[in-house]
């Protein structure tokens, strides 16, 4: 059952993170590409009517987090604190920005918000890559100091960085040069979907430009790739063991390559869409093969005393989690409804339906 | 003695602690709040009007519904981004709590997320915009599937709440974690019912005080007349039905509630210090002297108390002598007030209400100046009413998180530092001050603007 749910779980985080993450990168092509009205007004009516929709699947994944894993959910909630409160100050930030910008027509206003959309997001991608590093590379649990701890044995605390700014360090901090890494992974990769995303959903005089953005990011992103396989063994001695053992999940690397590798022909997709099917391929390979190699831990432990959260030991009670299984099918079932029809009335392009501004 | 001294210090810093996490979610709920209270009685006034549309072809109604639906949108969008960190926060700030309790609490919260927010979420757009692409029958059921949405996620919300106050279906482990044994349980607890429906009814007086409120404004201010009346006209009668209802049945159950099963806490509210043998004054205004246990400047009516709690005039009502000091709510004079303040203000809403009513079937609501001032500026006034009433069950509860089982000093998240919190509770107000000035710039726009002017199809919201 706790297998099912962590399964659950991650389903969930992979649609908000092909969600949303098109929308931050939306707001980042927004900030460093987008020059004239037109471009922007492209660009915002490609995520407007989406942007909340996709935002309920990090409150759908917080709620399944809590019910099903309530030990993992206080635990890495209070243990990465500020990171976790600023992440929600950044996409309030995002979203006035957002809904802001149209309501008064000045040249200011409208600059303020811009501005506030963009870096929101930048910032967005960047803190949601440096929450996955932190995931994998592990916490002190515990708080241990000289062999003892200090608090219970899956709680602890995170500065946003410690002067050293490494992973090995004794006393970890959320920024250190490891995440910060995967954060700028992160950045490059939902730029490219964000681009994609744009080149699906709108006629934009932008789009051309934006393939070529695709092209050159990709190149970097494939680099970038391989640089965090060559440092990955600094945080998990072991990083295949999972694939070695079931080699079936090699499927979720060959996913991310066939992404990266589909990418580089953007210039000469015959649909729109392509490229968008392509990093999402990427992103969801990516996201996968990360949760695998840790897997079943899923907060490891960084200290000899305290174990390793795992799904294991952070699960709710056996009833609880049979209970869920009945109201969850039933929701499932709707949403799946909703997303059908929701998907029929805004299929095409968004400049092409005339449905309201965005 | 330097034993003690350390002891103390670190009580100190405990309740430090405790007191930043306490007020970052008292003050991030209550922003929060403002705004589903409006949008959940809202929805169903707007689903009125399109119905009214649907059944008159009378184009009067559904330009109410678009301009409604502004106002609909732009606080649907505020309750959205201030709800997300009410989520987080469990975890965040209360995480002993959440890790004890979350195979139970998390189960409705989740729930909320997967029926609710789904719902909501995936057919706003299409309400907000979609009227030519759907054509009005559709238009109307989108609708009217927003305003289940949002009275679903109320409905998940006080059940989470009623199992705090009121807890069932669980059984306590040996390490101290609350599990669920009856999931049923969570949806029959007697507390729900009467505080869901309680609830509902008072967030649909904020929405017809709204209405009545702006209709009233364009009334006196020779703007919109015509939409004036109508928004008016409605306003008063739902506002009518609606702040009777939470007053009888509602208000009248939940408060029997509190009496079975939080006796100490209803004496607090009442502000009963002393328990009195042959029936119970009830006290309309006095200052509760927590420190000499008696209130000042009191004015009160004997017996009736007893008689409005039991039907009986001589029941004895437990005081708060009745109960030892530490069961005692940690804030007695906050109590005291939030409910005082809660019932008059509802009192008040009821009388000006009928008076208007009255002056409606008579024909004279529209040039009634006096009630048409008392409107318009009686708007603010549902938002302390239900705020307050909301405080009224929160400080009720205290000092416990899970009643007479878990303390509220027993979930605050150990490893979090008094000053984190404190500086991301300085953060929450700065960008909630900025929040709550762009909302009235706003909406202070789209009233300024009229009904007339709205036309969805080529306007942002």
């Amino acid at each position: 059952m706790e297998f099912f749910w962590y399964v659950v779980l991650m389903g969930i985080l992979a649609v908000y993170l092909v969600l949303d993450g098109y929308d931050f990168g939306a707001g980042i092509i927004h900030l460093f590409f987008a020059d004239t009205e037109k471009d922007k007004k492209a660009i915002t009516n490609a995520i407007g009517p989406f942007w909340d929709a996709n935002e309920v699947w990090l409150i759908a994944a917080g709620g399944v987090l809590f019910f099903a894993f309530p030990t993992l959910y206080a635990s890495s909630f209070s243990g990465f604190y500020l990171p976790l409160i600023m992440i929600l100050w950044l996409l309030i930030f995002r979203a006035i920005g957002l809904e802001m910008r149209g309501q008064i027509h000045n040249h200011m206003w409208e600059a303020i918000w811009d501005k506030a959309f963009g870096i929101a997001s930048l910032l967005l991608a960047l803190f949601f890559g440096i929450a996955l590093g932190n995931i994998v590379r592990g916490v002190n649990l515990g708080m241990v100091q000289n062999g003892v701890s200090t608090q219970e044995a899956h709680y602890f605390f995170l500065p946003l960085w410690n002067p050293t700014f490494s992973p090995q360090a004794n006393e970890l901090g959320i920024i250190d040069w490891f995440t910060l890494f995967l954060g700028i992974v992160s950045v490059v990769a939902l730029t490219i979907h964000g681009a994609n995303w744009i080149i699906y959903k709108t006629n934009s005089a932008l789009n051309p430009k934006l393939k070529n953005v695709v092209f050159r990011l990709n190149f970097i992103l494939l680099v970038l790739v391989f640089i965090s396989l060559g440092i990955w063994h600094f945080i998990e001695p072991k990083p295949f063991h999972n694939f070695v053992e079931n080699p079936i999940l090699w499927f979720f690397p060959l996913m991310t390559f066939v992404g990266i590798a589909g990418l580089f022909k953007v210039r000469s997709f015959k649909k729109d869409g392509h490229g968008f099917l392509f990093s999402t391929l990427f992103l969801v390979g990516g996201f996968a093969s990360t949760a695998v190699s840790i897997f079943p831990n899923v907060l490891p432990s960084t200290n000899k005393v305290n174990p390793s959260l795992t799904i294991y030991n952070t699960a709710a009670h056996e009833y609880g989690l049979n209970a869920g299984l009945s109201w969850f099918f039933i929701a499932l079932f709707l949403v799946i409804i909703y997303f059908i029809i929701q998907y029929r009335v805004f299929s095409g392009k968004m400049d092409d339906i005339g449905y309201g501004e965005h | 003695m330097v034993k003690f001294v350390e002891l103390h210090k670190q009580i100190t810093i405990m309740e430090e602690m405790l007191f930043y996490d306490r007020m970052q979610f008292a003050f991030t709920i209550t922003f929060h709040y403002l705004f589903p209270q409006l949008t959940m009685g809202l929805s169903l006034i707007i689903v009125y009007f399109k119905w009214k549309y649907l059944k008159t072809q009378d184009e009067q109604y559904n330009h109410a519904t678009h301009f409604w639906m502004k106002i609909f949108a732009l606080n649907f969008a505020m309750g959205v981004v201030t709800g997300i960190p009410m989520e987080f926060q469990f975890g965040t700030n209360w995480a002993k709590f959440s890790e004890l309790t979350g195979g139970i609490i998390g189960q409705t919260l989740a729930m909320e997320g997967m029926f609710s927010f789904f719902l909501e979420s995936s057919f706003l757009g299409l309400f907000l915009f979609g009227e030519k692409l759907l054509g009005h029958k559709w238009h109307f059921v989108t609708g009217l599937l927003i305003m289940i949405g949002s009275w679903a996620s109320g409905f998940l919300i006080i059940a989470t709440h009623s199992w705090m106050q009121n807890p069932v279906g669980y059984e306590i482990l040996e390490n101290g974690k609350f599990v669920l044994n009856n999931f049923q349980a969570l949806f029959l607890n007697p507390w729900l019912w009467p505080s869901y429906l309680h609830n509902q009814a008072a967030s649909l007086v904020t929405s017809s005080f709204v209405v009545a409120g702006i209709g009233a404004f364009y009334i006196l201010s020779k703007k919109n007349v015509s939409f004036g009346k109508l928004f008016l006209k409605t306003g008063v009668i739902f506002g009518l039905i609606s702040s009777i209802i939470v007053a009888v049945p509602t208000g009248d159950l939940a408060a029997k509630n509190v009496v079975k099963y939080q006796p100490v806490t209803f004496a607090a509210m009442e502000g009963i210090f002393h328990t009195e043998k042959k029936g119970s004054e009830i006290v309309l205004i006095g200052q509760p002297d927590v420190k000499d246990k008696k209130l000042d400047n009191k004015i009160a009516v004997p017996n009736i108390l007893s008689f409005l709690t039991y039907g009986n005039w001589d029941q004895e009502i437990q005081g708060l002598d009745q109960f030892e000091e530490d069961l005692h709510p940690t804030n007695i004079s906050g109590l005291y007030y939030a409910y005082h303040i809660m019932v008059g203000l509802g009192t008040v809403f009821i009388g000006l209400m009928v008076i208007s009513l009255f002056q409606l079937i008579r024909g004279k609501l529209f040039e009634t100046k006096w009630l048409l001032w008392s409107l318009m500026f009686m708007m603010p006034f549902p938002y302390i009413a239900n705020t307050t009433g909301w405080y009224t069950a929160e400080l009720g509860r205290q000092p416990w998180l899970v009643y007479n089982l878990m303390r509220t000093a027993a979930g605050a998240s150990p490893t979090v530092s008094s000053g984190n919190t404190l500086f991301t509770l300085l953060g929450f107000i700065g960008l909630y001050l900025l929040l709550g000035m762009l909302f009235l710039l706003l909406v202070g726009k789209i009233i300024n603007k009229g009904p007339h002017h709205v036309e969805l199809s080529t306007e942002k919201i």
